[in-house]
């Protein structure tokens, strides 16, 4: 991959760069920022999330085979007799099975989402850019694709230069 | 609410240079900036002293067995799940700052999370050690999973204590992860400012790569928000859990249905007096006024007299019912309470939490010292509470023939207090080595004009 990387010392600047370039439709656009910059949500592109789903479908199975199990357990293997309680009471299965859920549902959000994000990685070609290590503390990145079909036609050197920020070639 | 209102979150003047200056700074610790750090040294001292004690009376209790400690019968249950209710409680305050606060979005929260849930963390591993302790022959603890066995036996699944452990497990193990998924970003930030090789790589190697990416914000941002949304009612749930612990029992003074909310109540207070206790401190130590204001130590100590007048509630009902009802071995037990040989705990108990705490009202008293002072007796407090609900109603029960006492021994007490030591030594080594403030998440609520390098 390689592509332009501009460099901005402050969020707007970096938001309405990014904006400028997407209404000159660049579409492959990434940012890196110190901090999550909400209004970028409508200008980059938007992956798709399935952690919500995910998260869901673990606690839900984990729900399910967190009942089973008990019920297997108290009713099937191994029913004991107390004061003549029915052994598949179910009532008293709830708590571990919402405890069974909530841990699969943490678990999968977890591991979901370093899945999602390709980590742990530990080479990040992005990292070699000149001035990177400042991406996490006071600096915004913007880095665009030269794959991008509009990248020649849209001219997006030009509408950098227009914003005050240092571009580079960029190359993994 | 004005006077809180006018207070700022953040001090004037703040932009991302001075917040990674404030934090970073902290961690990696020029000293030219911060100078010797001799509270972090003598407190680091006097812990890992306290945990050598604790290692020492585990030891000693493994080979020896929990006969060194006061417990006997009647007294079966003495200090181990008085402090395991304890910690566990003040553990579940740190997890409501930090997931209940998220999802209502409260700008304060973001300067004093980190704290709080760091605080959970060691908390709630001091708290899973007391029921392995005292299991008696701890080594078979792992009976408690259902797990294939040669002699075909399950566990018990509709005991509370069984459902306590599994509320144990998960909550730890959930806390771990909802902790190192809000610090992740904040890793990157210290890999990226670390100047020495090996800063960089032990770092590096914490923070897997993270490069800040508006895909990995977004994702870090769901990510955050559905395990917050579970931690809530995860930290609810696993102190409910803990008082039908004593529900579950027949004894008078336990077999009550408001134990659950009543225990919830006091683990949040204590909770919050915890994260009052390390904030106001340290707010100083390391020179975070700026971002830890007045506002901060306002809202912690108005929820924290919030959740004393609940636990009042509480402890009125509690006191209350048994001469209300039928139950002469119910209003015994009570007299108990109120004169008898562990008196001292319900009456600590209550002028500790509940009424030593409401000077807190008045805002001139509202000082560093004396915020300390009240938080630390509300942890006493609550301490108290756990001891007096665990001894008072198991020494006299329905049968005077079977009463007995409970005195605690030595072993008892380097139990507690190495316990204490040993989630304060993992807390120091948490503040020497990683973000004490949640960074990106400070940078969030900056306002505009300050979000520039």
């Amino acid at each position: 991959m390689s592509g332009l990387a501009a460099e901005f010392a402050a969020e707007t600047l970096l938001v309405s760069a990014a904006e400028r370039l997407r209404e000159a439709g660049v579409r492959q656009l990434e940012a890196y920022t110190p901090y999550p910059v909400e209004k970028l949500d409508e200008i980059l592109p938007r992956p798709s999330n399935f952690l919500p789903v995910l998260v869901f479908a673990a606690g839900i199975l984990g729900l399910i085979g967190g009942f089973l199990l008990q019920w297997i357990g108290a009713a099937v293997a191994y029913p004991l007799d107390i004061g003549g309680r029915p052994p598949a009471s179910w009532p008293s299965f709830i708590p571990i099975a919402f405890e069974i859920a909530v841990l699969c549902a943490v678990t999968a959000g977890f591991v979901g989402f370093f899945a999602a994000a390709r980590l742990p990685q530990p080479y990040q070609p992005i990292a070699a850019l000149p001035d990177f290590d400042r991406a996490s503390q006071d600096r915004f990145f913007l880095v665009i694709d030269d794959a991008d079909p509009r990248f020649a036609e849209a001219d997006v050197a030009a509408i950098l230069r227009g914003f005050p920020c240092r571009v580079v070639q960029w190359q993994s | 609410m004005d006077a809180i209102d006018r207070a700022p979150v953040m001090l004037p003047g703040q932009d991302l240079a001075t917040i990674d200056d404030a934090v970073g700074d902290a961690v990696l610790r020029p000293r030219e900036r911060l100078g010797p750090q001799l509270w972090w040294w003598g407190g680091f001292a006097i812990s890992v002293a306290l945990t050598g004690a604790f290692i020492l009376a585990v030891e000693y209790l493994f080979i020896a067995g929990v006969g060194i400690w006061g417990i006997d019968i009647p007294v079966a249950w003495g200090f181990a799940i008085a402090n395991y209710v304890w910690w566990i409680g003040i553990a579940s305050g740190g997890t409501i700052i930090s997931a209940l606060f998220y999802l209502t979005q409260s700008q304060w929260r973001s300067a004093v999370n980190r704290i709080a849930e760091s605080m959970t963390l060691f908390a709630a591993a001091a708290a899973g050690v007391m029921p392995i302790l005292h299991l008696g022959r701890p080594s078979f603890f792992y009976w408690l999973f259902p797990i294939p066995n040669t002699m075909g036996l399950w566990p018990q699944f509709k005991s509370p204590l069984l459902w306590d452990f599994f509320a144990i497990i998960t909550y730890v193990f959930a806390s771990i992860l909802f902790w190192f998924l809000g610090l992740l970003p904040d890793l990157a930030m210290v890999r990226d400012r670390a100047t020495t090789p090996r800063g960089r790589l032990c770092y590096g190697i914490l923070a897997l790569g993270w490069t800040g990416s508006h895909r990995q914000w977004r994702l870090h941002k769901t990510a955050y928000g559905l395990l917050a949304s579970l931690m809530a009612p995860l930290v609810v749930s696993v102190h409910s859990i803990v008082g039908l612990d004593f529900s579950g029992g027949l004894l008078p003074g336990w077999h009550s249905t408001q134990f659950s909310p009543f225990f919830v109540f006091g683990a949040v207070l204590s909770g919050f007096a915890m994260v009052l206790l390390m904030v106001v401190p340290l707010r100083r130590l390391y020179r975070l006024e700026a971002f830890i204001t007045e506002r901060h130590v306002d809202l912690l100590i108005i929820f924290m007299l919030l959740c004393s007048l609940l636990l009042a509630y509480s402890y009125f009902v509690d006191t209350l019912l048994p001469f209300y009802g039928d139950d002469k071995f119910e209003r015994a037990t009570q007299l108990h309470r109120f004169s008898g040989e562990w008196a001292w705990s319900y009456w600590a108990a209550w002028s500790l939490n509940v009424v030593i705490p409401q000077l807190l009202w008045f805002r001139r008293l509202r000082r560093g010292w004396v915020i300390c002072f009240i938080a630390f007796g509300v942890v006493v407090g609550m301490w108290c509470e756990r001891i007096m609900l665990v001894a008072s109603s198991l020494y006299e029960g329905f049968l005077p023939s079977s009463w007995g006492h409970f005195v605690p021994t030595l072993w008892d007490w380097l139990t507690l207090f190495g316990s204490a030591g040993m989630a304060a030594a993992g807390f120091f080594l948490f503040l020497r080595y990683l973000p004490v403030i949640a960074v990106f998440e400070i940078k969030e609520i900056l306002p505009p004009e300050g979000r520039h390098g």
